[in-house]
């Protein structure tokens, strides 16, 4: 290559891309909000499928309704002072959160000891486990939850069998009650628990325990002062999945409880759809997530200053 | 007497043997070593001490009492870790403490004692600290000092310097040498590094494939090594092939065109002797001939590597200024005969 030829071409690299010549090697000056361009797609998305949505709802929640006016477009608080006022609601929230905690007890004392012996399994039997303990998710809720209706009723298998067994005189009412409610969201929510319990499992040393054993530790001391502290953010977040999906829940309280056994969800769905009374619905959805949130974030900080150094 | 005793010790994981009839006999007070590549068995030997492993045959005997007939946690024994298997969740000083409480020591001795414990591996500054907040060499000190306050009648260490940087680990081998003098008490330490095995122990047990090569003192397995394994295991060494016969003198080796004698009686045929690189001179006469392949200067020492009729050596000479071969030069090697050992060819595949 002659020298006019090797020069022309440097002289077009460095025109098409001076920062490749620059003498000293310069990044190309960058717009501070890059970043905020590089998450746009993600924050218009939550925008508009979460934080619209749950202004307008909020908003809904200020309109005020009336039989033959419907809903009309004003902005005041009376819907709340409503809810707040009248002990109906007041019973209403009271069963969601009640049933939210049993269900959110029940999943920890059962998804977290489930999560340790899979974990101790051996290799065939703990996948086939798994995918046991996993299955609830891979049905559809109404099925899943219809057939718990099948052995809830009063000639279903269970109390049958309960009453063939002779442990029980007469049928224990599950339908429409809150123990069915209870008994079957916990069985659908334990595998959030299992799993996010597993996932601090897989963090622990299984040496520890040798560790403690060594020291003179029992199994059952080994479990309450070397495992289950260091399991505690696990149990921790699946409970705050757990806590809120049943607080939440529509599908298994609708089926199980029918309309008598009312909780926050199911109430909002009925006065959307038979009362009409939108902004009431859009109240309770409101002060759901609130309530939610609160109890929530609440437990969480209780639970991260106890078991501090585990959570560094 | 013997104080630990471990008597044709199995253990096998399917048609797989990990530990095969290993027997040994420890004295109270001392320190040995199961050293080995890995896979070889010494952490299996271990665990099946330390009651986590259950052996499919065999016996151990502690002090008299028979060691694997008790669960693990009522063994007594104190385990240091690879991964040190700390608390996270505690302080230092609870971690040392948790075994005590564990033997319901009341309140004020056990707060003395972890102090004395934290005080002996140098940590007493350290003891509200969570195991996080600590360098590994720290938190080694801390499962040092957690094993030893429960004053165990055996300590298992499995690989406990293996996790630590180059300087730190030294510091651990004069620390942990001085710590095993203080208290006296028997250690068993289970490793892969011969230069940690051989800096610390009293004696060495060398594994492979879940077989004892050889029990010794450190110098006796470095300079008289059972077998070839020993012998490319503990440092470097030179294998040469030849020829075991009886001569006028007695019984000789012959490798290429030298003849060196051999001390103990052998059957004749083809065996091999090993010299370890250092112990190897340049000599006039009576050795064995080759020519200088290439030469390299390591500060302290030069290197040789020579081609003789019966393969590569290697040659370390100190560099205190004495006339050395040039590269590509006629030169004639030699040993004293106490300074190789002979062994049967067949054991080379060992």
């Amino acid at each position: 290559m002659s020298m006019a030829a090797s020069t022309e071409s440097q002289v077009q690299a460095t025109a098409a891309n001076p920062s490749t010549h620059a003498p000293p090697p310069r990044r190309p000056r960058r717009w501070p909000w890059t970043p905020y361009l590089l998450s746009a797609p993600g924050l218009a998305l939550f925008a508009v499928l979460l934080l619209v949505p749950l202004v307008m709802t909020f908003l809904l929640s200020l309109n005020s309704f009336s039989f033959y006016g419907g809903i009309e477009n004003v902005w005041q608080i009376g819907n709340y002072a409503d809810i707040i006022a009248d002990s109906y609601f007041h019973e209403v929230f009271l069963r969601t959160f009640r049933i939210a905690a049993v269900v959110t007890l029940l999943c920890a004392l059962f998804g977290a000891p489930e999560a340790y012996i899979l974990r101790r399994m051996k290799s065939p039997w703990r996948g086939l486990c798994l995918l046991i303990v996993l299955g609830p998710l891979l049905i559809s809720v109404v099925s899943r939850t219809l057939g718990w209706a099948l052995l809830f009723g009063s000639t279903g298998l269970v109390n049958q069998g309960l009453m063939g067994l002779g442990l029980i005189a007469t049928p224990i009412e599950f339908m429409y009650t809150e123990t069915g409610v209870i008994i079957a969201l916990t069985h659908v929510l334990v595998p959030f628990m299992v799993l996010s319990v597993w996932a601090s499992l897989q963090r622990l040393d299984p040496q520890v325990e040798n560790a403690a054993l060594s020291l003179g530790a029992g199994p059952l001391t080994v479990m309450r002062r070397v495992v289950l502290p260091q399991i505690v953010p696990g149990i921790l977040s699946g409970s705050i999945i757990v806590f809120a999906l049943a607080a939440s829940a529509f599908a298994t309280p609708a089926i199980i409880g029918g309309r008598r056994l009312k909780v926050a969800a199911t109430l909002a769905y009925d006065e959307f759809l038979n009362t009409l009374n939108w902004p009431l619905g859009a109240t309770v959805a409101v002060l759901l997530l609130i309530a939610n949130v609160v109890i929530i974030v609440g437990c969480n900080r209780l639970v991260e200053r106890r078991y501090k150094q585990v959570f560094e | 007497m013997a104080y630990l005793v471990l008597d044709q010790l199995t253990k096998r994981f399917g048609n797989w043997t990990a530990v095969d009839n290993v027997s040994l006999t420890v004295e109270k007070g001392e320190l040995i070593s199961l050293l080995g590549p890995s896979g070889c068995g010494k952490t299996t030997t271990l665990q099946m001490i330390a009651g986590f492993l259950d052996a499919d045959g065999g016996r151990v005997m502690l002090d008299g009492q028979d060691l694997l007939a008790k669960k693990p946690n009522e063994r007594g024994l104190g385990i240091v870790f690879q991964s040190y298997a700390l608390f996270p969740h505690m302080t230092a000083a609870e971690n040392v403490a948790f075994g005590l409480e564990m033997r319901r020591i009341a309140r004020a001795d056990r707060d003395r004692m972890v102090a004395d414990a934290l005080k002996l591996v140098g940590l007493e500054q350290y003891g509200d600290r969570h195991p996080r907040r600590m360098s590994g060499g720290q938190q080694q000190r801390v499962a040092l000092a957690r094993a030893l306050v429960i004053k165990p009648s055996l300590l298992l260490l499995d690989e406990p310097l293996s996790n630590l940087d180059a300087k730190m680990r030294e510091e651990m081998q004069i620390e942990l040498r001085r710590i095993q003098r203080t208290v006296g008490t028997t250690m068993i330490l289970v490793t892969h590094d011969q230069s940690e095995a051989m800096a610390l122990s009293d004696r060495v047990v060398v594994m492979n494939k879940g077989r004892i090569q050889q029990v010794a003192t450190p110098q006796e397995a470095y300079d008289h090594p059972a077998n070839a394994f020993v012998a490319n295991f503990l440092g470097r060494t030179n294998l040469l092939p030849g020829m075991v016969g009886g001569g006028a003198g007695g019984t000789v080796i012959t490798v290429a065109d030298s003849v060196w004698p051999v001390a103990q009686p052998m059957a004749a045929g083809p065996g091999a002797l090993a010299v370890r690189p250092e112990k190897i001179g340049f000599v006039d006469a009576g050795g064995l001939s080759g020519t200088v392949l290439a030469r390299v200067f390591q500060g302290t020492q030069w290197l040789f590597e020579i081609e003789t009729a019966a393969g590569r050596l290697m040659v370390i000479r100190q560099h205190d200024g004495s006339p050395l071969p040039a590269e590509r030069e006629r030169v004639m090697v030699g040993w004293r005969a106490d300074d190789m050992a002979v062994m049967p060819a067949d054991r080379e595949a060992a």
